[in-house]
């Protein structure tokens, strides 16, 4: 790594330390409780933050495959993967965060709605994204084969969202963009994906660098051994 | 384009004959079908008038877990005999291998249909003759067999293939799934147009981008 690397690095953490420190105390100790949701309605200033990184980390999939089955540089397939690994985590959490808040504020742990179901198919077709890419024959084809799951996949979510949301719909997404949060919700919700966004910035470069270097020795281990 | 449909048919014609020959496919997918139809029956014990609004999804159900069986075969019969590497020696575009073997997925499963549906008909007392049901049908199929074409030809080459296909294939194809069952509803009890175009518009919508976007990269898929 050159001082380039390390000052980007420190820079990076700092931000994210900071600002994941200020997110906290503004949602534990700033934000007043909502009236109406009661204290577990704080956890929609994990669960919000959450989503939206995953659905970033599949955007810079889609985008990195497309540009990989282009380039064919081995630096855009590990930033598809790293991405596509950290966004079904963040999925797994918007799945787990989600019903915790609904069963107290709906009564019931999941509904059918277009948002839920929509992040539920988004899961599985990145599940089975690295499923393929390590069942693949040899990592060049599993690359291959990522880009063309991250670029149909992706394609897919807009398709899934429009049918689900026609066929039913109940989650509280409008809340959001008519004004219905006040002006401290709002700082704290915008803090906190701030804070998440650069998290993701950071594990996305720590595993793109992981993975560029796990290929590098790949490549090292072949030409040794012919 | 003329030579490029000739070439397309060309390769389609070749599954077609392979199928006629062996009745590898049709058949079994076809057992496979009627079994679900089957099952279906004994799971939910169906009462008479519940049969409206459960008869669409065991339709559903059986066309497409037929269907991803079926298409799970149009590649896997190509790895045998290394035929796969014969078929990309071929001087043609790899857009129109894809072509010709899309139709053919898409005939195989239409020739499933043709059967099942008339006698899932008849088993839950339905009536028989219902031509926008056909419509909802093909709609449907092409859907699945642009998606899935692509991804055969990406699942025969991984380890655990069998049931790769089944789980990519799955996740992607769920905006046509849920708009043939809702297409299938009205045309079921005999509702207006109106119902159903919304999931007609869905279905054409999703064909239309998914045709577009596998021939694209299908290419990618098939490289060595």
């Amino acid at each position: 790594m050159n001082s380039n690397h390390t000052l980007r690095d420190s820079i990076l953490w700092g931000l994210g330390f900071a600002l994941m420190i200020a997110a906290l105390a503004m949602v534990f100790v700033y934000v007043p409780t909502e009236k109406h949701g009661g204290i577990v309605q704080r956890i929609f200033y994990f669960h919000v933050p959450v989503a939206w990184v995953a659905f970033l980390a599949f955007f810079v999939t889609f985008i990195s495959s497309v540009l990989y089955l282009w380039k064919r540089a081995i630096k855009w397939d590990a930033v598809a993967c790293a991405s596509a690994e950290i966004g079904v985590i963040f999925t797994t959490l918007v799945l787990i965060t989600g019903p915790i808040w609904a069963k107290p504020a709906w009564g019931i742990w999941w509904t059918w709605d277009a948002r839920l179901t929509t992040s539920l198919v988004l899961w599985l077709i990145y599940v089975v994204y690295l499923l393929v890419r390590s069942l693949a024959a040899d990592p060049a084809r599993g690359a291959r084969y990522g880009a063309v799951i991250g670029i149909v996949g992706f394609i897919d979510v807009p398709i899934v969202f429009l049918t689900v949301n026609l066929w039913r719909t109940q989650h509280p997404t409008t809340i959001i963009f008519e004004g219905g949060l006040t002006t401290t919700m709002l700082i704290t919700l915008l803090v906190c994906i701030a804070a998440f966004t650069v998290l993701y910035v950071i594990l996305v470069i720590r595993s793109a660098g992981l993975k560029t270097m796990e290929a590098e020795v790949r490549r090292l281990r072949i030409m040794k051994a012919e | 384009m003329n030579r490029a449909f000739l070439k397309i048919i060309t390769v389609f014609w070749k599954d077609m004959l392979t199928e006629l020959r062996t009745r590898e496919i049709i058949i079994s997918v076809l057992v496979f079908a009627l079994l679900v139809l089957v099952i279906f029956s004994f799971a939910f014990s169906i009462a008479t008038d519940m049969t409206e609004t459960v008869a669409p999804g065991i339709l559903w159900v059986a066309l497409t877990f037929g269907g991803v069986i079926g298409l799970n075969r149009i590649f896997a019969v190509e790895k045998e005999n290394a035929c796969l590497e014969g078929l990309m020696l071929c001087p043609v575009d790899r857009a129109v291998i894809y072509w010709g073997k899309m139709a053919g997925g898409f005939t195989f499963m239409l020739a499933v249909a043709v059967v099942v549906t008339p006698v899932f008909l008849a088993l839950f007392n339905l009536p028989i003759f219902l031509p926008r049901l056909a419509l909802v049908i093909v709609l449907a199929l092409v859907g699945f067999a642009s998606v899935g074409t692509l991804f055969s030809a990406l699942a025969v080459n991984t380890r655990a293939r069998d049931i790769m296909l089944p789980i990519l294939f799955l996740p992607v194809v769920v905006p046509v799934i849920v708009s043939a069952v809702k297409a299938t509803g009205p045309v079921l009890v005999g509702g207006p147009w109106g119902d159903m175009l919304t999931w007609l518009q869905i279905m054409i919508a999703f064909d239309i981008i998914y045709l577009v976007v596998a021939t694209l990269v299908f290419e990618f898929v098939v490289e060595e």
